[in-house]
């Protein structure tokens, strides 16, 4: 009773959302073929908003469509699909979350959708599993260069380009006296922490893992090469840095108070958003693509896609009305109305101020966030082996060392190590 | 009472806490025994939007979804969960007391590895905070015994409003007070004349304002249970005493704090068993990286991460359970002797 209540709300709301959006378009549908149910499951930002709401226009008699956009997506997302019938039908994922997934097998391919209503979609935006289509994404996504123009100027200081010039501009600014602490990260203990890791190591063009196997292989001059530039970052942040993730980013951004930072990309449109941000600050907010370290060629930030799965366990009527009602919710109609809130990778997307750095990374060569399946025991790994080392309390040697331990633990609970 | 009645009345409670207390940890307790299948593992190409394609490696759904199939529990890994590096980390203890380094360095190494530095942590907080918020509720208690009836209610309500907020609330609207930019923060750096005081960035900083949180947020339930006994403590009793020329101190500790014991006990007993599960504060404070406790270690398993390790949270909700009941054994065993004690 509770949760059909919920459920009727939560379709209210995106009914409204979609008027709002969508105008008179919300009453007619889009012209779905057959009959069916669309439930989108996704994680809770604006792009997404908007792709929900377009997909929640192609509801009519014979197709009905609700959607949960909620940050706690990823706990969800397993569960739910795992159910027969799958509570949801429509999974937004990124190269994280598709992993877990993939590896239950609960997620179809999606070859003969694409054939029959995929015309609008892009070869760019097909993700390919071995060989099949397994996900389509919409939006490209990743951490990039905020920098104020105001206080380089002021400084007499180019664009850094490198994390060697981040660390040196830093001083620069910090000795003139224009701000005490001109750098932040998100450097709070968690997956905000782990992915400041990944970004930098990515970088520096090394691999995480031994060639085809589980194996660790992070314990190398890259890996310390990381560690001491992280750690040579936070001389020149707020004491608080260990409490910073990426929300508490934006808001010290805003405040003027940070004069380089690394932050995503999906916060960037926000960031100069003249209504909603600190006027002063956004007029001088400019992007670039992430910085290169130790001497390496591309953008140090790991390349991220959102995009759509389908359910495995649902009925074929569910699953062909759904892939319908989200080519629908992402067509370059779609996006033209709403080009400013995310990069999209959809045709005819003319990118505006905020997509620079997203672009500069991808163009820049920057790679994607790895999708092994025992990245994500990495990751958490990561997430809490890293903490006494950011914090000042042991060395990189220490640090890359409790990290293997702990992944080694959990790898072997997984059961992808002897 | 008859015992069929007493049966019959018991009979639904008892049941209730089968199906949602026992059952529940009895299925931790073998979930915990489990690690996942040998991954069947394969190396397919990939292709993503950014420009070409990778090799990478996948797991193998169809082999994996036959292996469940056969034993949907996974594999069977005695204490295998309980022992490794994330849990017990039987290892790496022989490595750190097999060695001749000094002492101090034993205990960094031993505060190095994640459990026993979660551990240090919930004792601390199970030991620091449990007596100072009973000695806080009971001064408060004290305090509000004395106040005319007309203000006892307001009083009563402000002294219980700490518990009425929700602790991740609580803890969040502490953690903003004392941001360098907050009341606290701010009042501190100018106290201390020290721009760059953060409360936030050292650890023993940071470990005593969940402490301060912790007595904050624990008091009032002691003084809740110490006011409501307040109000049996015979009168004639402490009147002699007044007789007698004690003086309000004596009396207090004489006649009041005997009387208030049994309860006293009560509140220990309840309290260490909460503050045992300490979770919010770590939250709210945002304190993970100098402050860890068990429960934040089952909470990191299960939520905040990309995979889940469902054996892992398992085994370390086991060792809560069995930490509560050994910090609760002597407090039981004088309750024990107590019960024992009146009926003879």
């Amino acid at each position: 009773m509770n949760m059909k209540l919920t459920k009727a709300v939560a379709a209210g709301a995106v009914s409204f959302a979609a008027l709002i959006a969508g105008g008179g378009a919300a009453l007619a549908d889009c012209g779905i073929q057959g009959a069916g149910s669309v439930r989108i499951l996704s994680n809770d930002f604006e792009a997404l908003r908007v792709v929900n709401a377009a997909a929640a226009e192609c509801a009519n008699d014979k197709v009905k469509v609700t959607s949960n956009a909620t940050a706690e997506h990823k706990n969800i997302q397993g569960p739910a699909l795992t159910a027969n019938p799958a509570e949801y039908t429509v999974a937004m994922v990124a190269n994280n979350s598709i992993v877990p997934l993939l590896n239950d097998g609960l997620i179809r391919p999606l070859d003969d959708l694409v054939a029959k209503y995929g015309a609008d979609l892009q070869p760019n935006q097909l993700i390919k599993i071995d060989g099949k289509v397994m996900a389509i994404a919409f939006m490209g996504n990743g951490q990039h260069l905020f920098y104020r123009k105001d206080i380089l100027a002021k400084a007499g200081l180019d664009v850094p380009k490198s994390y060697e010039d981040v660390l040196a501009d830093a001083k620069i600014i910090k000795d003139k006296g224009l701000m005490e602490y001109p750098l932040a990260a998100s450097d709070k203990p968690g997956w905000d922490l782990a992915a400041e890791f990944v970004n930098m190591y990515l970088g520096t063009g090394a691999e995480f893992f031994a060639p085809g196997s589980a194996e660790l292989a992070i314990d190398n001059d890259n890996g310390r090469k990381v560690l001491e530039t992280m750690r040579a970052m936070t001389k020149f942040m707020n004491p608080d840095y260990l409490t910073y993730d990426a929300n508490e980013l934006s808001k010290i951004w805003d405040a003027g108070n940070v004069a380089l930072m690394n932050q995503w990309g999906s916060l960037a449109g926000a960031a100069i958003d003249p209504v909603k941000a600190n006027k002063d600050v956004a007029a001088n907010t400019g992007f670039a693509a992430a910085p290169t370290i130790s001497g390496g060629s591309i953008p140090a930030a790991a390349l991220w896609w959102d995009g759509f799965s389908i359910a495995k366990n649902i009925s074929d009527d569910d699953a062909a009305a759904s892939f319908q009602a989200m080519v629908h919710a992402i067509s370059p109609a779609t996006v033209a109305a709403h080009s400013e809130v995310a990069t999209w990778l959809v045709k005819g997307y003319v990118p505006g101020p905020a997509a620079i750095g997203v672009m500069g990374n991808a163009t820049g060569g920057a790679k994607p966030y790895p999708m092994q399946p025992y990245m994500g025991l990495l990751h958490t790994a990561l997430s809490s082996g890293l903490a006494d080392f950011i914090a000042g309390k042991e060395d990189a040697d220490q640090a890359l060392k409790d990290v293997k331990a702990s992944y080694d633990a959990s790898a072997k609970e997984g059961g992808f190590l002897k | 009472m008859p015992h069929r009645t007493f049966a019959a009345f018991i009979f639904p409670s008892i049941l209730a806490m089968l199906l949602f207390i026992t059952l529940p940890i009895f299925s931790v307790m073998v979930q915990s025994m489990f690690i996942e299948h040998p991954a069947v593992l394969t190396t397919v190409e990939n292709c993503g939007p950014f420009g070409g394609c990778t090799t990478e490696t996948k797991v193998d759904t169809v082999a994996m979804a036959k292996l469940k199939a056969e034993a949907p529990m996974g594999q069977f890994a005695g204490l295998a969960n309980y022992l490794n590096h994330n849990h017990l980390a039987i290892d790496d203890l022989r490595e750190i007391f097999g060695t001749k380094s000094g002492f101090a360095e034993k205990v960094s190494s031993l505060m190095n590895l994640p459990f026993y530095r979660a551990l240090a942590f919930t004792l601390t907080y199970c030991f620091v905070v449990t007596p100072l918020a009973m000695a806080l509720g009971f001064c408060i208690a004290l305090a509000v015994n004395t106040l005319p009836r007309l203000m006892k209610g307001p009083a009563i309500f402000v002294s219980i409003l700490p518990m009425i907020i929700t602790p991740l609330v609580g803890s969040l609207i502490l953690s903003w007070m004392f941001n360098p930019e907050g009341i606290f923060g701010a009042t501190l750096q100018w106290l201390a004349n020290d721009p760059k005081l953060s409360l936030r960035a050292s650890p023993v900083l940071t470990w005593i304002v969940i402490l301060t949180y912790g007595v904050w947020t624990n008091g009032p339930f002691s003084f809740v249970v110490f006011y409501a006994g307040l109000q049996t403590v015979p009168m004639d009793t402490l009147e002699s005493a007044r007789i007698d020329g004690a003086t309000r101190w004596q009396a207090t500790r004489f006649v009041i704090i005997p009387h208030l014991m049994p309860l006293a006990t009560f509140v220990a007993l309840v309290q260490l068993m909460d503050n045992f599960r300490v979770f919010e504060p770590i939250v709210g404070f945002s304190a993970q990286a100098n402050a860890t406790s068990l429960s934040w270690m089952v909470y990191n398993d299960l939520v905040s991460q990309d995979a889940q390790q469902f054996g892992s949270a398992a085994a370390t909700s086991v060792m809560t359970i069995i930490g509560v009941l050994i910090l609760l054994t002597p407090v039981l065993i004088r309750t024990w002797r107590d019960f024992n004690r009146k009926v003879a």
